[in-house]
């Protein structure tokens, strides 16, 4: 008697969604089994990955990223050097000196430099915020005019924030929008239902369910995570659908054991080596939970993250 | 399930005794049904009916034993797919290759990772001892790693070599070498040996005629090689299984698994990280991998304490005094709940502030600040009993204490309940520490 295979194949299906222009443009989404679940059905967008930096440029004190940016002086070398790092898919631009406690960089400022990035990428460009609601607000408006015709994803809008941002860069500007809400499906759910009620379409727009690194609450992430692609493929609820984009380098590069030094614990060894694998393990975590993008930030990562894609699709 | 509460209830003696425990016959099959009740319970069923209903209500994934006593290893024996439909209840294991001949250059690196995490004990819990021809060498490889203790599994397709390696391998072992043409003997060589048996299998369909048949032999100590050729057939086959034991109900596929990474992704370190942290989600029961170092074993020992709590019972720490950056009896102390998340969170940050502190954790059942607050699990009372019960007054000679911004409406009433003390509102958010308490250095 052989083993009766019993596929797992839903009839509804997570939203897809493109971002960037040309040839370069990527897909998020579109299946409609769990993740990796490539024996149920065929899974046409595999999982992608987003490389870090931010507007102060890289994380020049982690040893292999310096070495990795090494000659590259001006934001957009950098950025051109992380878009061709080996498996990545899209840049993420991370805005954390607009916020007012750290730089408070001027609203055109910010746009000049993402528009002289933009000028030299080709790969899509996700805009991630300052973490500061009202500064986001002012700077997506800018940013989204700025990148008019690139099809960016802008991921930071917030309950306090949405309508600004949905106005702007998903109405005015038809720009992709990402609702961020905190490890929580039913918050998650309530921002999706009020963007969309401000018109924007809900296949415009991707979701930031929070993260954390391993060790530290993940459980909360995979529990929501699931929760979500069950209520999007079981449940065909259509504002869970939105494919999930989870950044990820944000969360594990400041736990301790990301950066205490190997002075102090020299029995743990190399502080670079540790936050790689906590990158890593994290990114893959939330994969196998159903993130359909993750950013991450060391050029070793990447390169891991993809070959484990690569290997499950 | 496969039975229904009512097809229980026609055959239990319908007498309301309570002599399960149950105020009726009916509620007792209820309980069966779901699984939360063992059939025995029932001192009045007859054998037959046991016998008959025994399969039926037996739990859809089995619970594996390695060894017996305190120290045994449990796996499996899991009953939902997702870990918010009820709870994990086995976390996965992990286990290191050894090769019969490498054992020696291997074994200092495996024993240095060994720390404790929230009161549970972080190390590699399993040696997976490869045979390559050498029965001798096998045997005292075996005999070596067992000398450890720690678990054994035996990668071995050779009688005579397994026979002599079980000999010497402790009574935590897993004999992995049964598959479609020696399961017979290798059956009867684990029976004997009291281990638990590895069965592989080509295919899934080989592979489940293979525990088919072992089952007919009578073993039920069984553990699955998952492997496949690739790491994508090696997912497809955890998945496969567990799913069919826990939704399809096909008992047969009902034992925990073993993932070999090892075999599938050698000599790749970053890779096996990422592909345990996969399979720590889903479905591996044992992880065999070429090693464990510190770096690998923070995060994936880190997810894997996340993954498997029960979401209904909160992770705790122990309340006590924890010193920070080096502080000693005159810093400053701040004070928080003992919710494990909110530790870590705050005590990542405040050592990210390199300013000396004593973090006092009080009991507050576990709680997150605002919950424990309006709990009254964190109060000025609670905090002042804490103090009290630790002595902190006798240990620490600072006599400020920072608050969560959260609970900023505690600070006069504490103030009253610790005469001398000087109390400081933080911030509302941990993300917001690191500046706070630079500044409050400098004022």
């Amino acid at each position: 008697m052989a083993f009766k295979q019993v596929p797992q194949k839903f009839t509804a299906k997570i939203n897809p969604l493109t971002i960037g222009e040309g040839a370069d443009a990527i897909t998020l989404g579109g299946e409609n089994v769990l993740p990796f679940y490539s024996f149920d059905a065929a899974i046409d967008n595999a999982p992608k990955i987003g490389i870090e930096i931010s507007d102060n440029g890289y994380a020049a004190n982690i040893p292999g990223i310096a070495e990795f940016y090494a000659g590259a002086e001006t934001l957009p070398e950098i950025a051109k050097k992380a878009a061709a790092a080996p498996g990545v898919d899209f840049l993420a631009i991370s805005m954390e000196g607009a916020h007012p406690d750290n730089g408070d960089r001027p609203v055109d400022e910010c746009a000049k430099l993402v528009s002289d990035i933009a000028a030299v990428v080709n790969i899509p460009i996700v805009i991630e915020g300052s973490r500061n609601v009202e500064k986001d607000a002012k700077l997506f408006e800018k940013l989204a005019e700025a990148l008019q015709g690139k099809n960016v994803l802008f991921l930071s809008a917030r309950e306090e924030n949405y309508k600004s941002i949905a106005a702007a860069a998903g109405l005015a500007y038809s720009q992709k929008i990402g609702a961020e809400s905190a490890v929580d499906i039913n918050l998650a759910k309530q921002l999706n239902v009020l963007i969309s009620q401000m018109g924007v379409k809900t296949d415009s727009v991707a979701m930031n369910l929070g993260s954390a690194a391993a060790g530290y609450g993940f459980e909360y992430v995979a529990t929501t995570i699931d929760r979500v692609k069950s209520a999007a493929l079981a449940q065909n609820d259509n504002m869970l659908q939105m494919p999930i984009v989870t950044p990820v380098a944000s969360e594990t590069w400041t736990v301790k054991e990301s950066i205490v030094s190997e002075e102090d614990f020299p029995e743990w060894g190399s502080s670079e080596e540790r936050g790689i694998n906590m990158e890593i393990a994290t990114a893959a975590a939330c994969l196998a939970a159903g993130s359909n993008a993750v950013i991450l930030r060391h050029p070793e990562s990447v390169a891991t993250v993809s070959k484990l894609i690569a290997a499950l699709i | 399930m496969a039975l229904k509460g009512l097809d229980i209830f026609k055959l239990t003696p319908k007498t309301n005794c309570k002599d399960c425990g149950n105020p009726t016959c009916m509620a007792f099959a209820m309980k069966v049904a779901q699984g939360a009740v063992a059939l025995d319970k029932c001192p009045h069923m007859s054998d037959d009916v046991k016998a008959q209903l025994g399969d039926a209500t037996a739990p859809p994934m089995k619970k594996i034993e390695v060894g017996s006593g305190d120290d045994k290893f449990t796996l499996g024996g899991e009953t939902v797919l997702f870990r918010h439909d009820k709870t994990f209840v086995s976390k996965n294991l992990y286990a290191v290759a050894v090769c019969e001949n490498g054992i020696d250059e291997k074994l200092p690196e495996i024993l240095k990772v060994d720390y404790d995490r929230l009161g549970e004990r972080m190390y590699v819990e399993f040696l997976y001892v490869m045979y390559r021809g050498d029965a001798a060498k096998f045997a005292e490889t075996v005999q070596k790693a067992a000398a450890e203790g720690r678990g054994i599994i035996l990668e071995v397709t050779d009688e005579e070599a397994a026979k002599a390696a079980l000999a010497v391998a402790g009574d935590r072992v897993i004999l992995s070498g049964a598959n479609a043409s020696n399961y017979a003997a290798f059956s009867k060589l684990a029976t004997d040996a009291k281990a638990v048996l590895g069965v592989s299998g080509a295919s899934l369909d080989e592979l489940y005629d293979t525990v088919t048949a072992l089952e007919k032999l009578g073993n039920k100590n069984l553990i699955l090689d998952v492997a496949g050729e690739t790491v994508k057939e090696t997912f497809a086959n955890a998945v496969q299984i567990r799913r069919a034991a826990l939704k399809d109900n096909d008992r047969t596929f009902g034992y925990p698994s073993l993932v070999n990474l090892h075999k599938v992704a050698h000599g790749d370190a970053h890779l096996q990280t990422a592909l345990a942290a996969l399979f720590t989600l889903k479905y591996g029961s044992i992880i065999v991998m070429d090693g464990v170092s510190y770096a690998q074993a923070l995060p994936l020992y880190g997810l894997r304490q996340n993954i498997y709590t029960d979401p209904q019972k909160p992770m705790k720490v122990e309340p006590g005094i924890y010193t920070l950056n080096g502080a000693d009896e005159n810093s400053v102390c701040v004070t928080t709940v003992d919710f494990a998340l909110t530790y870590f969170v705050v005590s990542g940050e405040l050592e990210r502030s390199g300013v000396p502190l004593n973090l006092l954790i009080s009991d507050a059942g576990g709680y997150s600040v605002l919950t424990a607050w309006a709990a009254g699990k964190l109060s000025a009372n609670s905090i002042a009993k804490f103090f009290k019960e630790q002595e902190i007054e006798s240990k620490i000679k600072s006599r400020t204490l920072v608050i969560p911004g959260k609970v900023a409406v505690l600070k006069g009433e504490i103030e009253e309940k610790l005469p001398g003390w000087t109390v400081v509102v933080a911030p509302n958010e941990a993300v917001e520490l690191v500046k706070f308490f630079k500044e409050f250095v400098k004022a």
